[in-house]
C-alpha cells in the first residue's frame, strides 16, 4: 500500500490507516512531520520518504521501519522489538527508554541518544550511529548496546559533553583513538581493537547490511573505547556537579 | 495594565503559566522581502505542539514607508482605555499616522480586543527634558502605558518591524492579521503556544517585544524569580509572570545597556557548566569565566529554545542542556530555524545544510549588509 502525504494530513488518520490495513508493506511518500508512525505495530514493513515526526516507531513491537531522510526526536521511544533504519540523521532522545530491537542510523544523532535504555533476559536493544552523537549519550543507561562509528564529515567530535552520565548498565562503543571529553568517574573506558570484540563485530556486520558503502572490515579495523559502569565506584552522591 | 473585563477568569500575571510550544523563523539574508505565507505554513505544520491558546508572529522590514518611526501596536479593552492612551501618546509623541489594525474574520479567533497601530516619534522638547536617550524614553513610555493605563497594552514598539499575536492557533492568527497578504518582510518569526494552565490572554501570546527586539520561546525556565529580581533592579517591570517577558528584558539589558555581542549574551544566559569550561582553551576559559561571574543572576536555567529577532537578523539559542528541540537550515540566502525539521522542509524541501545546534550554541543569521 502506498500512502501519499502532505502537511494537511493528520497523524491520527495516518496511523489509523497503517493499523487498519492487512497489507504487510506500506510506503509513505511526502511524509512531513506526522508523529507516532508505526506506534505499537508488530508485523509491518514501513518505508518512509520524507521527514517523519516525533516518536517514530514508539512502542514498536516488531517489523521494520526504513526512513529515507532524517528522523526527528524520540525515535523508537520505549520500543520493544523490530528494526528502525534511518538513512539520514536522527534528532534528540533517539531510542529513549528502548528495551529491545535495533535502531540503525547512517548519519548523526542529537542529544540524549539511548537515555534510559535497558535490557531484560533475551531483550537486548542496540543503537548504531554511523556519524556522531550529541551530549548525554547513554544518560542513565541501564542495559543494551550503543555503538558510535564516527563517520561524520563535519569535523565535530564523536561525542559531546556528559557521555554516560548516570550510566549503570549496558555498553557504549565509541570508534575513536582518544576520548574527546571527560567521562564520569562512575564509568570506565577500555581501549580495544574493534575486530577483537565478537559482540561488536556481529553488530557492525548486521548494520553494514543496511547501508550501501559502509565497509565492515574498515570500520572494525580500528580502535574503539568501550564504556561500562564502574562497579568499583558506584553512585553515592549526586548526578552531576553544578 | 490590561484588565479583562469580559470574563472573570484570571489574567496573565495573576497565575503562573508553564508552557510547551513551537517556534519557527525565516530570514532572507539578501534583504529580499516575502509575505507571511511561508512562516504561517511552517508553524502550521507543527500544529500539534500548540493548543490554540496563543499564536503570534514578528515581521522585520514590514514598514519601509515609516521606517524612521516607532510602530506601536496596542490592544485596548474599550474606548475609554484607548482615549486615555491616546492622550498619553499625544503628550509624549508626535503621531504621524494612526489607524485600527486591519484584520479578517477568522474561524477560531474570538473575544478580540480593539487593536490599533500608531507610527510615532518622541516630542523633541519632552525628550530633551527627560535627560534620557531616545530608546530609553520610548521604553519608559511603553512601561508606563502597560503598568498604569487600565485596559491598554503595547505589544509592539519597534521601528520597521511589528508583532502580531493573539489567542488561537498560530495559523489562524496569521490569517486574522492578513500577514499572508498585507505585509512583506525580510525576516519572520513565529510561535505556537501550549500553556498547560492558561487564562489565555492576547497580550500573553508570543512574541514578546521591546523596541525592535522580539522573543519567541518554547520552554519553562526554573530560574525565573532569580532572573526577575535581578533585572527589576534596572527599571524593568515584569508584570506578566511569563518567562518570555523576563528573557526579553534580559536580552534588551545586555545588548542595549551593557553593549554585549550576541555571542557574549549566549555565554551569559546559556553559560556552560564549570566542568565544561574547564575543558576549553585558555582564551575561552577566561572569557566564559568572566561573563559567568559578571552576570551570575542572568544565567537562565531550565529548558528553553528561543528565537530572538532584531533589526537586521535572527538568533536561535537553546538552554545549555538542550532540553528543547531546535533545527537550523540554510538554502542560498535564506536561513531557517524551527522546533522540528518538518517546519522547514514543508517550505523548503531541498536544503544546502541542516543541523541541530548544541545547547548554548547561538546560531545567528544577519542581513548581508548588516554583517
Amino acid at each position: 500500500m502506498v500512502i501519499v502525504l502532505n502537511e494537511s494530513i493528520d497523524f491520527r488518520a495516518l496511523n489509523k490507516r497503517i493499523r487498519g490495513t492487512d497489507e504487510h508493506k506500506i510506503t509513505l511518500n511526502g511524509c512531513i512531520g506526522q508523529r507516532y508512525i508505526g506506534t505499537g505495530v508488530s508485523d509491518k514493513q514501513i518505508e518512509i520518504n520524507g521527514t517523519p515526526g516525533n516518536a517514530l516507531g514508539a512502542y514498536l513491537n516488531g517489523g521494520e521501519i526504513v526512513v529515507h531522510g532524517n528522523a526527528q526526536d524520540a525515535t523508537g521511544d520505549t520500543m520493544n522489538n523490530g528494526e528502525i533504519v534511518i538513512h539520514g540523521n536522527a534528532g534528540d532522545a533517539t531510542g529513549y527508554a528502548m528495551r529491545g530491537g535495533k535502531i540503525y542510523i547512517r548519519g548523526n544523532t542529537g542529544y540524549r541518544a539511548g537515555i534510559h535504555m535497558k535490557a531484560y533476559m533475551d531483550f537486548k536493544p542496540v543503537i548504531v550511529i554511523g556519524g556522531r552523537a550529541g551530549s548525554f549519550l547513554g544518560e542513565y543507561q541501564a542495559g543494551g548496546i550503543i555503538v558510535v562509528l564516527g563517520q561524520n564529515d563535519d569535523g565535530l567530535p564523536i561525542i559531546n559533553n556528559f557521555c554516560g552520565t548516570g550510566m549503570h548498565g549496558g555498553k557504549i562503543y565509541l570508534r575513536c583513538n582518544a576520548l574527546p571529553h571527560k567521562i564520569p568517574e562512575q564509568v570506565c573506558a577500555k581501549k580495544i581493537r574493534g575486530c577483537d570484540d565478537k559482540e561488536l563485530s556481529e553488530i557492525v556486520k548486521d548494520y553494514c547490511k543496511c547501508f550501501f558503502g559502509m565497509n565492515y572490515n574498515e570500520l572494525l579495523d580500528a580502535d574503539f573505547f568501550v564504556l561500562t559502569p564502574n562497579s568499583e565506584n558506584p553512585y553515592k552522591r549526586m548526578y552531576t556537579d553544578n | 495594565m490590561f484588565k479583562n473585563n469580559r470574563s472573570s477568569s484570571p489574567l496573565e500575571g495573576e497565575v503562573r503559566i508553564p508552557s510547551g510550544c513551537a517556534v519557527s523563523a525565516i530570514i532572507d539574508r539578501s534583504g529580499k522581502t516575502m509575505t507571511g505565507e511561508k512562516i504561517i505554513r511552517s508553524i502550521a505544520t507543527m500544529h500539534d505542539r500548540s493548543n490554540g491558546l496563543g499564536g503570534g508572529f514578528a515581521g522585520y522590514g514590514i514598514y519601509p514607508d515609516y521606517k524612521d518611526y516607532y510602530a506601536f501596536h496596542l490592544f485596548y479593552n474599550d474606548f475609554q482605555s484607548r482615549k486615555e492612551t491616546e492622550d498619553f501618546l499625544n503628550k509624549h509623541f508626535e503621531i504621524v499616522y494612526s489607524s485600527e489594525m486591519k484584520t479578517r474574520k477568522t474561524k477560531g479567533i474570538g473575544n478580540v480586543p480593539i487593536i490599533y497601530r500608531y507610527f510615532l516619534f518622541p516630542l523633541s522638547k519632552k525628550l530633551n527634558n527627560s535627560l534620557m536617550d531616545e530608546e530609553q524614553y520610548v521604553v519608559k513610555c511603553v512601561n508606563r502605558i502597560n503598568a498604569e493605563i487600565d485596559g491598554a497594552f503595547v505589544f509592539s514598539s519597534g521601528k520597521n518591524m511589528g508583532i502580531f499575536k493573539g489567542v488561537g492557533f498560530p495559523e489562524d492568527i496569521g490569517k486574522f492579521y492578513l500577514l499572508d497578504e498585507e505585509y512583506k518582510g525580510y525576516a519572520w518569526t513565529a510561535h505556537g503556544r501550549y500553556p498547560t494552565n492558561t487564562p489565555g490572554w492576547w497580550g500573553g501570546a508570543h512574541p514578546f517585544g521591546l523596541l525592535d527586539y522580539s522573543v519567541v520561546h518554547n520552554g519553562e525556565i526554573s530560574s525565573y524569580d532569580a532572573n526577575r529580581r535581578y533585572i527589576e533592579m534596572f527599571g524593568y517591570k515584569c508584570t506578566l509572570q511569563t518567562d518570555t517577558e523576563v528573557i526579553t528584558y534580559i536580552i534588551d539589558y545586555l545588548i542595549r545597556v551593557k553593549k554585549l555581542t550576541l555571542q557574549e549574551i549566549a555565554k551569559v544566559i546559556s553559560a556552560s557548566f564549570w566542568s565544561t569550561i574547564e575543558e576549553k582553551s585558555d582564551r575561552e576559559k577566561r572569557e566564559e569565566t568572566f561573563l559567568r561571574k559578571a552576570f551570575p543572576s542572568l544565567l537562565i536555567n531550565g529548558p528553553f529554545s528561543i528565537v530572538f529577532g532584531f533589526n537586521g537578523g535572527i538568533m536561535a539559542l537553546n538552554d545549555r542542556l538542550k532540553l528543547r528541540s531546535m533545527v537550523c537550515a540554510e538554502k542560498g540566502d535564506k536561513a531557517y530555524i524551527s522546533s522540528e525539521e518538518c517546519g522547514i522542509r514543508v517550505i523548503e524541501p531541498e536544503l544546502d545544510r541542516i543541523f541541530s545546534p548544541a545547547g548554548g550554541q547561538p546560531v545567528i543569521y544577519k542581513l548581508k549588509e548588516a554583517e
